[in-house]
């Protein structure tokens, strides 16, 4: 711990913080240097994160900061071009998991941690069933009786709120809403500790927006799942975090408690998107 | 041994699109013990529900310490990193402001009992609890399921300081909380403050009508632009 007498108090606007005393519990997710090219633009530049157990940690930026692509990495669907990455999770707490092969990968990414895209085509497929959707990610793990299955889709499918007397409806056929809560559910079937979010309500209606937002905030509570949330609004990031990152052309410009950054930032940047909203 | 020991703590906004340092407070030094009311007085606009906001994190303190005696041990509330802030704002200090963003679709009831919930009281336990407090600041029982977000300013001020007193904590910073209550509100208010300094339960206020509370106060510090000015680091 640095030595906060030698601390000035007028030259320093903007003093840096102390390491955890307090939380004992290490960081269920410690990305250091997340690094990410396309041809020549560094869609993420040097980007750290770092999550604990059971918080929601938000990741807000406009369109192009490389906030998404941040998910993707962590996701372990895209290559990295540097940066190494840990869960702490057992028997994979010394691994830097952009080094493993893509089998144990996509074991990593079935067992631990889920995801919901904005668009739910890239999660969902569209003519299965809703309840087929969720059994699929429950037969990865070797399931194989129908009964089974059925039953623990729609404990999933209670648990993210969907009606269950639609569950043999393709996504197809659901409204945006629903579609979301079938994502959620496949994502939450295997019990990950580590949920990753990517827009989940952006282009839903604003009241169907609330309950979404509504059944993540009980998601996380009951379940205690560690959440990362990338959203461009900043009352999904509100209702939602409990810290955020702001990004800006691949970096992490600031971060803080969520109403910190959103009642007092620091950041130029940050004033500016703050003081942009509605 | 103080509760909490503030000292040279100041606050500086800095406006990058206007490029300027604009000073709230400077060089603040007090201190609370466990049980005390220290009401925070000053002329409007002089910063007084900033410090609050300091002291709970919404803002970042500039400079200074504020040595926070926690149940992990001392803590310094102006340098700890967030998730400590996270933890301390769920079990230790509570903030009680004027106004209450309810979530949408969030009903009273569960809006009260969510901070218990969140401590890992059970639900039965935290619905009772938020039930017995909304009854005692009397708002109408036909309003709990409702949606506080169709409320008029007074009831939902009623949840807010419901949810706001209904987990036990060390600290309290209550800002402006009589704002908009009914006299038998302003009343109920008092007393559960006056119960949750009986068990100990520390308290700073900024309160446009400290007479509510008046018997529950033991200091005060003033807040004056000279103290600002004193030290002036303005900008432009």
């Amino acid at each position: 711990m640095t030595d906060t007498l030698s601390h000035d108090t007028t030259a320093n606007v903007h003093p840096t913080l102390d390491a955890p005393i307090i939380n004992r519990v290490p960081p269920l997710v410690v990305a250091r240097n997340l690094t990410k090219y396309y041809g020549s633009i560094k869609a993420v530049d040097g980007v750290d994160v770092v999550a604990y157990p059971g918080e929601i940690l938000g990741i807000v930026g406009e369109s192009g900061s490389g906030k998404s692509t941040v998910l993707r990495l962590l996701n372990l669907e895209e290559a990295t071009n540097g940066g190494v990455y840990n869960l702490q999770i057992s028997g994979l707490t010394n691994t830097n998991l952009f080094e493993l092969d893509r089998f144990d990968k996509r074991d990593v990414r079935v067992h631990h941690i889920g995801i919901v895209y904005q668009n739910p085509h890239l999660g969902l497929r569209m003519r299965y069933s809703a309840s087929g959707n969720v059994a699929e990610r429950l037969l990865i793990t070797g399931e194989r009786t129908f009964r089974t299955l059925r039953s623990k889709s729609n404990d999933s499918l209670l648990a993210s709120e969907f009606p269950l007397d639609r569950v043999d409806d393709p996504p197809s056929v659901l409204s945006g809403g629903m579609q979301q809560r079938v994502q959620l559910a496949k994502a939450i079937a295997l019990q990950p500790e580590l949920l990753l979010l990517d827009e989940p309500t952006t282009g839903l209606d604003v009241s169907i927006q609330a309950t979404v937002l509504d059944t993540l905030k009980r998601i996380q509570r009951l379940r205690t799942i560690t959440m990362i949330l990338v959203s461009h609004d900043l009352g999904v990031i509100r209702t939602l975090a409990d810290r955020v990152m702001v990004m800006r052309n691949g970096r992490v410009v600031e971060q803080g408690l969520t109403d910190q950054i959103l009642e007092d930032p620091q950041d130029p940047y940050t004033q500016q998107l703050v003081h942009a909203k509605l | 041994m103080p509760l909490l020991a503030v000292s040279d703590y100041s606050k500086i906004f800095e406006i990058h699109h206007l490029g300027r340092q604009i000073p709230v407070f400077q060089h603040l030094t007090f201190d609370l013990m466990a049980g005390q009311f220290l009401l925070v007085s000053g002329p409007n606009g002089i910063g007084k529900s900033t410090l609050l906001r300091c002291l709970y994190r919404s803002y970042l303190p500039s400079g200074g310490r504020a040595i926070f005696d926690s149940s992990y041990g001392k803590i310094d509330l102006a340098r700890a990193s967030d998730i400590d802030i996270l933890t301390l704002r769920n079990e230790e200090i509570g903030f009680v402001t004027q106004f209450l963003r309810p979530r949408p679709r969030v009903s009273a009831l569960e809006l009260v009992a969510e901070p218990l919930l969140g401590s890992g009281v059970d639900e039965g336990e935290a619905f009772e609890q938020a039930r017995d407090l909304l009854l005692n600041f009397g708002l109408k029982e036909d309003l709990w399921d409702a949606y506080p977000t169709t409320f008029s300013g007074g009831e939902q001020q009623k949840v807010n300081l419901a949810r706001a007193l209904v987990a036990p904590r060390r600290l309290l910073l209550l800002d402006e909380p009589t704002a908009s209550l009914d006299i038998s509100t302003r009343e109920s208010l008092a007393n559960r403050l006056g119960e949750l300094k009986d068990q100990g339960v520390a308290m700073i206020g900024v309160l446009h009508h400290p007479e509510d509370v008046e018997h529950l106060i033991d200091d005060t510090i003033e807040l004056s632009s000279i103290a600002v000015h004193a030290n002036g680091v303005v900008g432009d």
